[in-house]
């Protein structure tokens, strides 16, 4: 009685519910000289992400014949962190950089586009935990934004697990102070995972209750992600086109 | 069997817009029996067939096209011209000065890197890389304006039903204006004034290119423009 008396008062570092997200807003088209472009800020992450493409293939033995190539770079600006970080691009960066690839590459219709590259920047500039999710929620609306032929979005939330809870949407304190964390991304419309990492300890009861409680994450994510894509062209309803 | 939309709702890429058999057209794919979005756009039924209406879309290379590219290399024999497509567009000698190619021919003096083109796409070859030809009435080396860009799946909208658009807008600019598929508008006027009213109603033309009664609202726009 008393032990549920305590977690029904249980709060997070930062004020939060176990199942609750941190604010979250994403805006579409921020940049005029990228093909497309999105900002997000989730939590006290800030990250910025310009796409380009499909275009030319350079160098041009990367190219493929069958396929066009997606090519991610994910870097954190030298003031994003508290110690200043190095410029270069360093050996974390390359990995979340293709593990952004890999999350973003089933939605892309990349077979439509043969020897070409798609390409996606994306620049943090102040990370506070889960930047490589808020930089696939932002990559995803930049996509949309640069008219990329697409199969569905891709949302994307961690869950993990801090004082032995199971927490969604963990900041960088919850991180780095946790006892697991598991980024995931999600094609809510085709029901698909495209992503799924696991550092900590966690029992396969407890990973399956991560896992559920990631995806609804994502679920809420996708909703704002439609949001910013949307609010670029208004109202809705009173639209209409005539053709040529 | 259903339509899940209104008839030009937006819709954004894995939207489910029909269930059952029907013809899939631009922007849209089937999976599991259902036809789904690929872009942000308008959905569109027509008869037997869904479709999108991209607002958001790179240029897609047809044969006929008018494009406006720049030139980004040259080659033994030829020119490599920029288009803004998946792949760079060739600019072969015979397609460029209508004769065969001899060694005696000094390219970049025909036409040099950075130079701006009007150009017809006459083919798409096997690897997919689109030609073209600078043959042919008003097409060439441009000598004079300057470079608009819009998103090439708004430029529909710029031309206007038969070119009522782009016609009332010539004649209230009096600017000469050539209008690339591939989203480049080359713009020449008499002066800055006249160059600056077709700047702004593109940029508003982009802006709204989505909402229905354009054309109208666009001439009463360039006549608050010409106020000022």
């Amino acid at each position: 009685m008393k032990l549920s008396k305590k977690k029904e008062s249980w709060k997070r570092t930062d004020g939060r519910d176990w199942n609750e997200l941190r604010p979250i807003s994403i805006e579409s088209g921020v940049l005029p000289n990228a093909d497309g472009s999105a900002y997000i800020e989730m939590g006290r992450n800030k990250i910025i992400v310009g796409v380009f493409g499909p275009r030319e293939m350079h160098p041009k033995h990367l190219a493929k014949p069958h396929t066009a190539v997606l090519r991610c770079r994910y870097h954190m600006a030298p003031f994003s962190v508290d110690p200043r970080r190095s410029p270069a691009p360093s050996r974390r960066d390359t990995e979340i950089g293709m593990v952004m690839r890999l999350a973003l590459e089933p939605a892309i219709f990349l077979e439509r586009y043969p020897r070409s590259s798609i390409e996606v920047f994306a620049e943090v500039l102040q990370a506070d935990g889960g930047t490589r999710c808020a930089s696939i929620n932002a990559s995803t609306v930049a996509l949309v934004d640069a008219g990329i032929p697409m199969r569905d979005l891709v949302a994307s939330c961690a869950s993990g697990k801090i004082d032995d809870r199971i927490v969604l949407d963990m900041g960088d304190y919850e991180d780095k102070n946790g006892q697991a964390d598991i980024p995931i991304a999600y094609m809510p419309k085709l029901e698909r995972v495209t992503l799924l990492q696991m550092d900590g300890v966690l029992s396969p009861v407890e990973l399956e209750q991560c896992v559920g409680l990631g995806v609804e994450g994502c679920m809420k994510i996708y909703e704002v992600q439609r949001e910013a894509l949307k609010k670029k062209y208004g109202d809705e309803s009173k639209q209409s086109q005539e053709e040529e | 069997m259903s339509e899940l939309f209104e008839n030009r709702d937006l819709v954004l890429p894995g939207d489910v817009l029909f269930e059952g058999s029907i013809r899939t057209g631009d922007n849209t794919y089937r999976s599991q029996g259902r036809v789904c979005a690929t872009r942000i756009g308008l959905v569109d039924y027509g008869r037997g067939i869904v479709s999108v209406i991209a607002l958001e879309a790179r240029y897609n290379p047809l044969v006929g096209d008018l494009v406006v590219g720049g030139v980004i290399d040259i080659d033994l024999d030829r020119w490599i011209v920029d288009i803004d497509a998946s792949s760079d567009a060739f600019l072969s000698v015979p397609d460029a000065i209508d004769a065969p190619f001899t060694q005696d021919l000094v390219l970049p003096d025909i036409l040099d890197v950075g130079d701006t083109v009007v150009a017809k796409l006459v083919d798409i070859d096997r690897r997919r890389t689109p030609i073209l030809s600078i043959l042919g009435r008003g097409l060439g080396k441009a000598e004079d304006g300057f470079i608009i860009r819009i998103t090439p799946s708004k430029i529909p909208r710029l031309i206007g039903k038969k070119g009522s658009m782009v016609n009332m807008i010539l004649k209230e600019s009096g600017c000469s204006i050539i209008i690339g598929q591939n989203g480049r508008i080359l713009v020449h006027g008499k002066n800055r004034e006249q160059e600056e009213i077709v700047v702004n109603v593109v940029d508003k033309i982009e802006r709204e290119a989505h909402t229905s009664g354009l054309t109208n609202r666009i001439q009463e726009y360039i006549k608050s423009l010409k106020e000022r």
